[in-house]
């Protein structure tokens, strides 16, 4: 079995957001990239499935060198190897383009994406995907498992979950939360990690004219012997209840 | 040239969500001087479908057949896409669902459309320009994103657009597309739906507890609450990592973002990854112990105390 996890590089969590020229870009300054968190969740998920022999786990990502850190952790983590493709991510448009590329030519049996990079939130890469290649996609997945011709899946729907099988091969998005173990450490460093060109892909969308969320107003502290108080405030002052 | 609005239904019937994403592209079509047709797939009764024009919806496609029952990704993203095509539409919206999320990314590039998801307010217009703003860096900014491209998909937000309702019962006219047997390639096996609960995602009022809660056995207090107030409930991620609520309960920068009316946060500190899932709620109450805990900052009004003396007296209140 060969799976594909597309990994994006993105802000840590505790970053401080902030914007440069004129809001209108993400100021890069200090800031400390990291692994997205759930494509280290659909990472973990990939190499139980295939360590031991079973199969092999290809990362792959769309960035320029400075993004390698971010792909040698997932080295470390348990991938087999890797691909950067050598471009900026513009858009989920051109960055879907870019893996679905490389992903015609490998023969993959599948391939995960996380449920959203948590800078852009856009969970569109993983179905974007699934249109270029013209096969299945499946997004919100909480539970994965596959006999090598089909794959059982749990997916997160409003108030509950579905249990749908697809063929191989398909795309998806993982949500399960799960912590994956570090493994390999030391040979990450050894693993292949091959860098392509890219091919030509024009965003569709395009980011800008950053915004801060209007600050709250001070905080109205509410004695722990009047909780009478807070509701009369819900019902009469905020409206909410 | 028109506007196209996927109506999602869950089990035959239409949410409130549906009918904000329908009032949501009547303003849309209002911008472009243009009328707004709706596409809904699977089961729904005549009377619902009609009941859509009160909201703007001109006309209703009803699709409808054994093959379509449950939902195919594929198959009714080609759906939504051959009738984009078919009416002229210049802008495609659906709700930034579980369904949508799915499906409007697949409808984009069949349409060579560009996408922008999870908007938050109606588009800015400007000749083939569409700009709109969205939540970025998980709830800590916001952006504009700027479609050039000749046809636009856009999902809209849950909460985040009020249902308008000035407009009479629609035409409803049963539709026929074509759909190819390799989009019925994924097979739905089961739906396992706790109906009684209110979903979290579109919930206009949430009850959220964390570590503070102590362990499980003590879960009961928070769902009463909920109840007494027809709220969902929610939690922190480590109370759903250690199994105390399920993961679908989970909120935050790994879990489920919520735009309630409402948040209160029962003993959760408020760390940066919590608030990501949360800071776009329109009111915030914090009721914790400790005086400075992160959450106050980001609160409206905040009680410091003992969530176990606090919690059942304001059961009573309520
Ligand atoms: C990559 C990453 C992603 C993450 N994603 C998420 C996420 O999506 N969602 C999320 O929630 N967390 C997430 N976290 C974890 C987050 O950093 C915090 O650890 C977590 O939110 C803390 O949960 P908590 O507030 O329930 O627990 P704690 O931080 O332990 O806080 C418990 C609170 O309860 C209060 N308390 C205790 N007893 C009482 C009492 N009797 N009465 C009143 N108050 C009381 C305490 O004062 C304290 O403030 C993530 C972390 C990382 C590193
Ligand atoms: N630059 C990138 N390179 C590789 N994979 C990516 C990239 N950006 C996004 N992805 C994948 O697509 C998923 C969804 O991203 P998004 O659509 O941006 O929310 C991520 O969780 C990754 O798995």
């Amino acid at each position: 079995m060969k799976i594909l996890v597309c990994i994006s590089n993105v802000p840590d969590t505790t970053t401080k957001v902030t914007f440069t020229n004129n809001n209108s870009e993400f100021n890069t300054a200090g800031v400390q990239y990291i692994l997205n968190p759930y494509d280290e969740i659909a990472l973990a998920r990939a190499i139980e499935l295939t360590e031991g022999g079973k199969g092999t786990t290809t990362v792959i990502n769309v960035g320029l060198a400075d993004t390698e850190p971010t792909v040698r952790k997932a080295l470390a983590i348990g991938a087999d190897d890797a691909i950067r493709i050598n471009a900026a991510p513009k858009d989920s448009y051109s960055v879907a383009k870019q893996i679905a590329e490389v992903a015609k030519a490998g023969s993959y049996d599948m391939i995960l994406c996380g449920r959203e990079s948590i800078d852009y939130n856009g969970a569109q890469v993983a179905a974007m995907l699934g249109e270029m290649l013209d096969i299945p996609s499946v997004s919100i997945i909480k539970k994965l498992d596959t006999d090598g011709t089909t794959a059982t899946i749990e997916r997160e729907i409003e108030g509950g979950k579905e249990v749908i099988t697809t063929p191989l091969p398909f795309i998806e998005g993982v949500a399960e939360p799960k912590i994956p173990n570090m493994r390999g450490i030391m040979s990450a460093r050894t693993k292949p990690l091959q860098v392509v060109e890219p091919v030509a892909a024009e965003p569709m969308a395009v980011y800008g004219n950053y915004e801060m969320p209007a600050p709250r107003g001070n905080v109205k502290m509410i004695s722990a012997d009047e909780p009478a108080k807070l509701i009369e405030a819900l019902h009469t002052e905020a409206k909410v209840i | 040239m028109s506007v196209l609005v996927y109506v999602e239904n869950i089990e035959g019937k239409f949410k409130k969500s549906t009918f904000e994403v329908v009032s949501y592209a009547k303003e849309v079509a209002n911008k472009l001087g243009t009328d707004l047709t709706a596409i809904s797939i699977g089961q729904v009764d005549a009377a619902a479908l009609a009941e859509l024009g009160k909201f703007g919806a001109g006309k209703v496609l009803n699709v409808n057949n054994d093959q379509l029952k449950s939902f195919v990704n594929q198959a009714y993203a080609s759906i939504i896409a051959d009738t984009a095509k078919s009416i002229g539409a210049k802008i495609v919206i659906l709700g930034n669902t579980f369904t949508g999320k799915g499906l409007a990314p697949r409808v984009a590039v069949k349409l060579d459309a560009g996408l922008a998801d999870g908007v938050l307010e109606l588009p800015q217009i400007d000749g083939g320009k569409l700009s709109v703003k969205k939540g970025a860096f998980s709830g800590k900014a916001f952006a504009t994103v700027t479609l050039t491209s000749d046809i636009k998909v856009i999902t809209v937000n849950a909460n985040s657009y009020k249902v308008v309702e000035n407009g009479s019962a629609a035409p409803v006219e049963d539709f026929q597309p074509q759909a190819s047997d390799s989009d019925f390639r994924t097979i739905v096996k089961e739906i396992v739906r706790a109906t009684d609960k209110i979903s979290l995602p579109d919930a206009e009022l949430v009850v959220s507890a964390g570590r503070g809660l102590k362990g499980p056995e003590n879960w009961g207090m928070i769902e009463d609450l909920a109840n007494l107030l027809g709220a969902a409930t929610a939690c922190s991620k480590p109370v759903s990592d250690a199994g105390w609520r399920p993961h679908s309960e989970h909120v935050g920068q790994t879990g489920i973002a919520v735009s309630p009316n409402l948040y209160i946060a029962i003993g959760i500190s408020g760390a940066i990854q919590h608030l990501a899932g949360v800071s776009s709620s329109k009111v915030i109450v914090v009721i914790n112990k400790d005086p400075e805990a992160p959450f106050f900052k980001v609160a409206d009004y905040g009680i410091v105390g003992d969530l176990f003396e606090i919690v059942p007296e304001l059961e009573k209140l309520v």
